[in-house]
């Protein structure tokens, strides 16, 4: 166990190197002069082009550049934009939000998905199946910016049940129906997941067991069934996670939601490289720990699968 | 599913598993409703003119977001341009980035997948950590930033601009393709065909090609059909944030992206777009789905 997960974490170095580069690589070294449009519409004067290329070292060569970057970053600076700003400190304010935002989402899509996934496997081909398959497909169909537009004209606007966007600092209620638009696509893959897991397990061999010693069958259905037919849906969720964080983007721009996506988003119209470098740094980090983590849970889960 | 699979029909011939699968196909409803819509897609997307006379460019101020009426069906946009006339022309835009994105994924994905698959060794490890490294960018994020880099250098050609979003998909979606083919080329490889074929001393080009190609394509088609919809997805959400296409295009996200400032008083500007690209989508998920139970042997 402990060597496996040595050997996934030695994996991930290549892995992360090589996807940070090319961030890297295409932030800075493609788009032509990062610092053209800093002095607004005159061309920056000389001194300041000398001092601002020796400050953040863009006379150098690309791999020393990224090579620097990364010195810093294992000593956990993410450097300062071109405004001066702190990038960890900008980070560490849109952060909360976005992990907020993504924890909502996740709950939503596990209570809803896996009680509409146990609900329709245990009765394949039944009126209540073909409504969730059919809702499922729905789903999946519909992108989520218009999700997100839809319930937010209708709730928001026409209704006036919640407030159309969210406020500065959103607790976890405010934050509900963006949670739901946010995980929606997913929840429909939970509540699929489920289904298939939970069809599959009712003719194994420990269910008529079960049965058999006459337990209740909401007894073999709660702890029995359910508790190992859950363990694809814990390691998709756990996947998920990392990818809700990375495509909170819409979300937070439907709702304004000051979170990572809208950070991200802004930075990049402003050219601000050293601020999309760090967000995208940091949530492939997220990405890949996630799923190592589901991994390795994969196992605990599971006695069955050995990690070596 | 790796061996050349044969069922035997009910006219007492032998099928192959594509044939199989298509005999299975045509007698669910689903698919005939999900093939119905797409060749009225595909129609409406290779002769838009038959839909409508109105050029979907041209544009008269004097009738900006005028709603829906019998001279212009679903009214018009923020600039006086039709907006039936723009969502029939998006057809076309939006089916063509979806299906090029897809044919780019499957062909780069299964070639490397294959390659590893049957080379191993550090031909594979070094094939699939390149894989994880592009597999560790978050879709949209790492779209958003490739995009924006190569956003200026492909000037205001619609070639131009839709090339870099099919180009954009691609480079980040290829690494799933090549995860499905790899695993399906190792275990073809130690099958008894694969032997058979290497004793008989076929080329490995030969063998990739002739031998394993046709055993392990299944399941890529299956992901390909889904694939196809959740890029015609990608590509208006990704155009709805402003990188993705954008306007000497016409296409259903550019339409939403622009809607948006107009949600309150012209609704109709999102709704119209926004169906036909639900409708869309639908239409391949539903195509997906039932292609995926036809070609899993376990559902039969």
């Amino acid at each position: 166990m402990g060597r496996y997960v040595l050997r996934r974490l030695l994996q991930l170095v290549p892995v992360f190197l090589g996807t940070t580069f090319l961030i890297y690589f295409m932030v800075w070294a493609l788009p032509g002069d990062p610092l053209a449009g800093k002095c607004g519409d005159q061309t920056c004067p000389p001194a300041f082009v000398e001092r601002m290329r020796e400050e953040y070292g863009l006379d150098r060569s690309i791999v020393v550049q990224y090579l620097t970057y990364l010195g810093n970053l294992l000593r956990g600076d993410f450097g300062e934009n071109f405004r001066g700003q702190e990038v960890a400190t900008l980070i560490a304010n849109a952060y909360p939000v976005t992990i907020k935002l993504a924890v909502v989402a996740l709950v939503i899509q596990a209570i809803i998905g896996l009680t509409a996934g146990v609900l329709t496997g245990l009765r394949p081909g039944g009126f209540l199946d073909n409504v969730v398959l059919t809702a499922t497909l729905f789903l999946v169909a519909v992108p989520v910016f218009v999700t997100g537009y839809v319930l937010q004209s209708v709730l928001g606007l026409r209704l006036g049940l919640i407030p159309p966007t969210v406020p500065a600092d959103p607790g976890f209620v405010d934050l509900i129906v963006p949670g739901y638009v946010l995980g929606s696509l997913s929840l429909a893959y939970v509540a699929r997941l489920t289904r298939t897991s939970i069809a599959e397990n009712l003719r194994a061999d420990y269910v008529r067991t079960a049965t058999a010693k006459g337990l209740t069958r909401s007894r073999v259905v709660g702890v029995h069934l359910t508790r190992n037919s859950a363990i694809p849906v814990v390691t998709f969720l756990g996947a998920d996670f990392g990818t809700l964080m990375g495509g909170a983007i819409v979300t937070e721009g439907i709702f304004n939601v000051r979170g990572i996506g809208g950070l991200i988003f802004g930075s990049i119209q402003r050219l601000d490289g050293v601020v999309v470098t760090g967000v995208v740094v940091l949530l492939v980090m997220i990405y890949l720990l996630a799923n190592l983590v589901v991994d390795i849970t994969y196992a605990l889960l599971d006695p069955r699968i050995r990690l070596d | 599913m790796t061996d050349p699979t044969t069922a035997v029909g009910t006219g007492g011939r032998t099928r192959s598993l594509g044939a199989d699968a298509w005999h299975d196909l045509r007698r669910r409803p689903l698919f005939l409703v999900a093939a119905g819509l797409i060749t009225f897609l595909l129609v409406m997307a290779a002769f838009p003119q038959l839909f409508t006379s109105v050029d979907p460019t041209v544009g008269d101020l004097s009738r900006a977001r005028e709603d829906p009426s019998a001279q212009a069906w679903f009214g018009y946009d923020h600039l006086g341009r039709d907006v039936f006339a723009r969502t029939v022309y998006g057809t076309r835009v939006s089916i063509v980035v979806g299906v090029l994105a897809t044919t780019a994924v499957v062909g780069v994905g299964a070639v490397m997948g294959l390659v590893a698959g049957f080379a191993g060794g550090w031909v594979d490890a070094l094939l699939a950590r390149i894989a994880d490294v592009f597999f560790g960018l978050p879709f949209i994020l790492g779209a958003i930033v490739v995009l924006a880099t190569f956003r200026a250098s492909v000037g205001q050609s619609v070639i131009g601009i839709s090339g870099l979003v099919i180009g954009t998909i691609g480079l980040l979606s290829w690494p799933i393709v090549m995860r499905i083919m790899r695993s399906a080329a190792i275990s073809a490889r130690s099958q008894d065909y694969v032997k058979a074929a290497r004793a008989l001393g076929a080329s490995p080009w030969r063998i990739i090609y002739r031998h394993m190609l046709p055993n392990t394509i299944a399941p890529v088609m299956v992901y390909a059909t889904i694939a196809l919809a959740a890029f015609i997805g990608a590509e208006a959400t990704l155009s709805y944030l402003g990188v993705g296409l954008r306007d000497p295009v016409v296409s259903w996200g550019v339409m939403i992206s622009e809607a948006q400032s107009y949600l309150r008083t012209s609704p109709h500007l999102l709704l119209f777009p926004g169906a036909f690209l639900v409708v869309t989508v639908l239409a391949f998920v539903l195509l997906g789905d039932a292609v995926r139970d036809a070609f899993d042997p376990k559902g039969r």
